[in-house]
């Protein structure tokens, strides 16, 4: 396969950067998007060329840390997948490919395709946990759980924190991410006593770290590569009107 | 009170601002269809229906009220939370591309603002009534003769479809994302409310727009 690839490019956070145009040539079709790029990087290093930076560690849709958009769609166009998961056969020979980082205030560039994410990690940190020790595992019956609720909660722990949710909502918006975090812990009887307090904290750094807000247009269940469900953003809303009428210690 | 101060400068306590008013606007807009649709039945109950209205006039302007906070805050807040989502992509995308969100979902700015200059101008043109010299010398409460007369101008007449047109597309994707904002969401209903709330956006702007496409086309004399 033959591909014409227009891959931006920024030295560092600081640099403006830009779209650069490279061809792909002797690209196999059963190569991951990935190894395509190595291969491109490759033929860059022995040119003399800096190679382009993307980020990437478990190549099998676990890590999160992959994601790039390739022509306006967040991990590419197959479904459920991560780009590491892309194959080269869901391209066709001759195409031109645009391949950009997640583009939002709260993931800023590091460079070429690599974005920093730890704005999520600041949002777990405000409350996507469970405080206490909940020590070694216990009988498995010991505490009773509803099955549709225990389904749900893992459906939403299929989050990898990826970030495609962001990077393809219209407003970069870190709904469904946050949703999917306050989601598993309020289904489960280990979140219960700091429910309240989650939903406003993980919405509240949600918003300081300066992602947008959701209009309901469902861009990132479409490219979440865990299908993760807008339901959950329904459930986030939910969480978060009944702590902010009810929370006790909320601010008079 | 800073609690709930601190509840709507925040993403969704904002948006559960713009979803409760939405429906308060929505039910005005349910009222209003009820009552213009009598221009059909005749110029009497249409004229009877508009002198029944000023016979209260402290429900009439309590209304009034509760309509303008409504609006002003749906309104207010609908920029704010724009604000917000515009600041957080400052790069756009070089490739941008849409999955699956609605053209609706994807105007709701642009109808919205084609909707605020409508209605100014259906205050001026039918309440004020001081867009045209002739409904402005009419009495005062032949409401049937001054829809008639506006309607007949092709210019006015457009003006009022193309304006339906925006509160359809507004109204689609409004009346579903109150479920979503206000969190009343089941997978039993949700499908059920994902069809209902564009059919009736929908059937709501062709009612309207079926007055003056009627009275422009001489069905309603």
């Amino acid at each position: 396969m033959k591909l014409k690839l227009h891959v931006w490019r920024q030295k560092n956070k600081a640099a403006q950067g830009r779209m650069v145009t490279y061809d792909a040539d002797n690209i196999s079709p059963n190569m991951s998007f990935l190894e395509m790029l190595d291969v491109v990087n490759e033929g860059l290093i022995t040119t003399g060329e800096d190679p382009i930076a993307f980020a990437h560690d478990c190549r099998e849709g676990i890590c999160g840390s992959c994601g790039v958009m390739v022509n306006g769609v967040a991990h590419g166009p197959q479904d459920a997948t991560t780009t590491c998961q892309l194959h080269m056969r869901s391209f066709q020979d001759g195409e031109e490919l645009y391949i950009e980082p997640w583009r939002a205030k709260g993931f800023p560039v590091l460079r070429d395709l690599v974005v920093d994410r730890s704005a999520f990690d600041r949002i777990i940190q405000a409350g996507g946990f469970v405080s206490v020790n909940t020590g070694s595992a216990q009988d498995a019956n010991a505490t009773p759980i509803r099955k549709s609720d225990a389904d749900e909660a893992f459906n939403a722990a299929a989050c990898i924190g990826c970030g495609a949710c962001v990077a393809a909502c219209k407003n970069a918006s870190a709904m469904l991410f946050v949703s999917a975090k306050v989601g598993q812990l309020s289904l489960l009887p280990q979140g219960q006593p700091e429910r309240q307090e989650r939903a406003l904290n993980m919405v509240s750094a949600m918003h300081e770290e300066g992602f947008g807000n959701c209009t309901n247009q469902y861009e990132c269940e479409a490219v979440c590569p865990k299908q993760i469900s807008t339901d959950y953003i329904a459930r986030l809303n939910r969480e978060f009107i009944k702590a902010t009428l009810t929370y006790p210690d909320a601010k008079k | 009170m800073s609690w709930l101060k601190h509840a709507v400068r925040n993403p969704i306590g904002a948006k559960v601002l713009m979803a409760i008013t939405g429906i308060m606007l929505t039910g005005f807009l349910v009222a209003h269809i009820s009552g213009n649709l009598l221009i059909f039945v005749g110029p009497q109950a249409i004229n009877a229906y508009a002198e029944g209205l000023r016979q209260f006039p402290a429900v009439l302007w309590a209304a009034r009220a509760g309509l303008l906070v409504a609006f002003v805050t749906h309104i207010y807040f609908a920029a704010y939370v724009t604000m917000g989502n515009r600041a957080a992509r400052p790069q756009p995308y070089a490739f941008s591309n849409t999955v699956q969100a609605t053209l609706a979902s994807r105007s709701m700015v642009l109808t919205g603002m084609v909707m605020l200059a409508f209605i100014i101008f259906h205050l001026a043109h039918f309440t004020w009534r001081i867009t045209d010299s002739e409904i402005s010398a009419m009495g005062e409460f032949d409401v049937y003769q001054m829809v008639i007369r506006g309607f007949r101008q092709p210019m006015v007449a457009g003006s009022y479809v193309i304006a339906m047109v925006a509160i359809g597309l507004h109204l689609s994707h409004g009346i579903a994302s109150v479920f979503q904002t206000l969190g009343l969401n089941h997978p039993r209903y949700n499908r059920a409310v994902r069809f209902a709330g564009p059919a009736i956006g929908v059937g709501i702007a062709l009612l309207f727009a079926s007055i003056p496409l009627s009275i422009y086309l001489g069905l309603v004399k």
